[in-house]
């Protein structure tokens, strides 16, 4: 039998990770909101943004708080890359053309990133502490990890509530044409939500380096995973993706200490097939 | 050097269509400044392309469009409702998912109407009260009507010159098209000069000027409204007298 502090503390752990997790499907549930577009390279965007970090601190010897700082300047100019150079192209193609490009995007980046750098996993190592809270033992990494990700999506969320551009992302997704007729460029509002998005991908980046080593196949992990999430929340569904963002978090991590890492996994992707299956919409398909 | 005698807004010889779809032929119209002009016609008569070319959200494919002696033809829809054209669409297209209030901040997108923004909103809540009563209430759980005012007060909201209204009393159930036309009415009472595409013939014809009878995508009869109405063949085909 397993003490149960540590399921506790797998649980705490499972909703760290959750915050992050929510961070990443949020961004790419942005875009695919307004553009109707997956970018099924968005995790690789963030593995550019990690050996950047990397690279700053341990290179350059920069403040970690200045790289992350950096990392979501890079990430957002990335986001208006990939959308002139690949999305704006293809906008009216079909829908498996966008898919194709995207999905190539993500096979050259990984080579390209291998290319650069080999496959070595680098860490970035901070010396930040463990810390204990009632018998627990938690990563003080993970700690700010989640709370810059929950403080970043208050943010996100006051942006779209509260401004004009911000409003105007919300109303593309609902109606095109009609946001059109309102006098506002399409392609402005594309240009900004993919550097919104982008920009969100190098913040989780950044969050990500001070808990794990980045390596060119780092989105082969986190990918499928953040798309799980995006479908499991409901595409394009915001509170949707984050609630799916804590509920496969915790399995993997409850389930990794009850069982091992690779049970958890398997029963995140079980459950999520299953959902697929009695919840196609997304887990708040009702709401909607 | 005095500009030649023109409408506001002129077509001619605009056709426009979908793919190998033709939906106008050549068709010519014009409104004058404070004018209220209708386009009636049968369903399918091009009378939303038609709305749709002058809006910028179909290119015409032959012919000219001007607005204020400016040509429109090729410019994107955004730059046209900046040039003072606001087009309410057909079906009215509001944002169910935003707030009332965030609906009509849409309309003043445009930057030189964000300036005006408050005192454009205040006017909007004036002529349509029931939209300030529901301003934090999401657009989708409006009633028909309700959403049409909203559909109308966003287009005011870009201060436009002219309103462009597709079938604004589609759907709406006979009580609230009486209500909705007299709403309309006050609308023209401001001053906004309007084009309206309605299939209510009758009621239509008792709001604008002058009207157009729009038949398989060609303009088939125009004049006044009161002689519109008085020819038998209007009022056996349309106003089911």
């Amino acid at each position: 039998m397993i003490d149960p502090i540590f399921i506790a503390e797998a649980a705490l752990n499972g909703l760290l990770l959750g915050g992050v997790m929510a961070l990443l499907a949020l961004g790419l549930n942005l875009i695919f909101g307004v553009l109707d577009i997956v970018w099924i390279a968005y995790v690789e965007l963030v593995m550019l943004c990690m050996y950047l970090v990397y690279f700053l601190v341990t290179g350059y010897g920069w403040p970690i708080w200045l790289g992350g700082l950096a990392s979501v300047a890079f990430g957002a100019v990335l986001g208006v890359a990939v959308h002139l150079l690949i999305i704006s192209p293809i906008l009216t193609s079909a829908a498996i053309n966008q898919f194709l490009a995207t999905g190539g995007l993500l096979f050259f980046l990984q080579s390209f990133a291998t290319f650069l750098w080999t496959t070595d996993h680098r860490t970035v190592r901070l010396n930040l502490p463990i810390i204990e809270v009632a018998g627990m033992f938690l990563s003080f990494a993970r700690l700010i990890a989640f709370v810059v990700a929950i403080l970043a999506m208050i943010g996100l969320y006051l942006f779209l509530r509260h401004t004009f551009i911000g409003t105007a992302i919300r109303a593309v997704s609902q109606d095109r044409d009609a946001m059109r007729l309102m006098g506002a460029n399409p392609q402005r509002v594309y240009v900004v939500t993919s550097a919104v998005g982008g920009a969100m991908a190098g913040l989780a980046g950044a969050l990500l380096i001070i808990q794990y080593s980045v390596h060119p196949y780092f989105g082969a992990a986190f990918g499928p995973l953040t798309f799980m999430i995006c479908v499991l929340g409901g595409l394009g569904n915001m509170v949707g993706a984050v609630v799916a963002a804590v509920i496969m978090s915790e399995i993997i991590s409850v389930g990794g200490v009850m069982m091992s890492t690779e049970m958890g996994y398997v029963i995140a992707f079980v459950l999520f097939i299953v959902m697929m299956f009695a919840r196609p919409g997304g887990i708040l398909a009702k709401r909607e | 050097m005095a500009a030649p005698p023109t409408g506001m807004l002129e077509l001619r010889g605009v056709t426009a269509g979908y793919g190998q779809f033709t939906a106008l032929w050549g068709v010519s119209l014009r409104v004058s400044a404070g004018e209220a002009v209708a386009v009636v016609g049968p369903n399918g008569a091009g009378k939303t392309t038609l709305m749709r070319v002058i809006s910028g959200l179909v290119s015409p494919r032959e012919g000219d469009l001007t607005f204020e002696g400016q040509s429109l033809a090729r410019l994107p829809a955004h730059e046209i409702v900046a040039r003072g054209i606001a087009h309410v669409p057909e079906g009215r297209r509001i944002f169910p998912m935003l707030t009332v209030a965030d609906n009509l901040k849409m309309g003043a997108f445009l930057r030189s109407a964000r300036r005006g923004y408050r005192d454009s909103v205040e006017r909007v809540y004036t002529l349509f009260p029931a939209l300030a009563e529901r301003q934090k209430q999401r657009a989708g759980s409006l009633s028909g009507g309700e959403q049409q005012m909203l559909a109308i007060g966003r287009a005011l909201m870009s201060r436009p010159k002219i309103i462009l209204l597709d079938e604004p009393s589609m759907g709406l159930a006979p009580v609230m098209v009486l209500r909705l036309f007299d709403l309309i009415r006050r609308v023209r009472e401001e001053g906004y000069t309007i084009l309206v595409v309605e299939q209510n013939v009758r009621q239509v014809l008792k709001l604008v000027d002058r009207a157009y009878l729009l038949e398989v995508g060609r303009i088939k009869m125009e004049g006044r409204a009161d002689e519109l109405s008085e020819q038998d063949f209007v009022r056996k085909a349309y106003v089911g007298l």
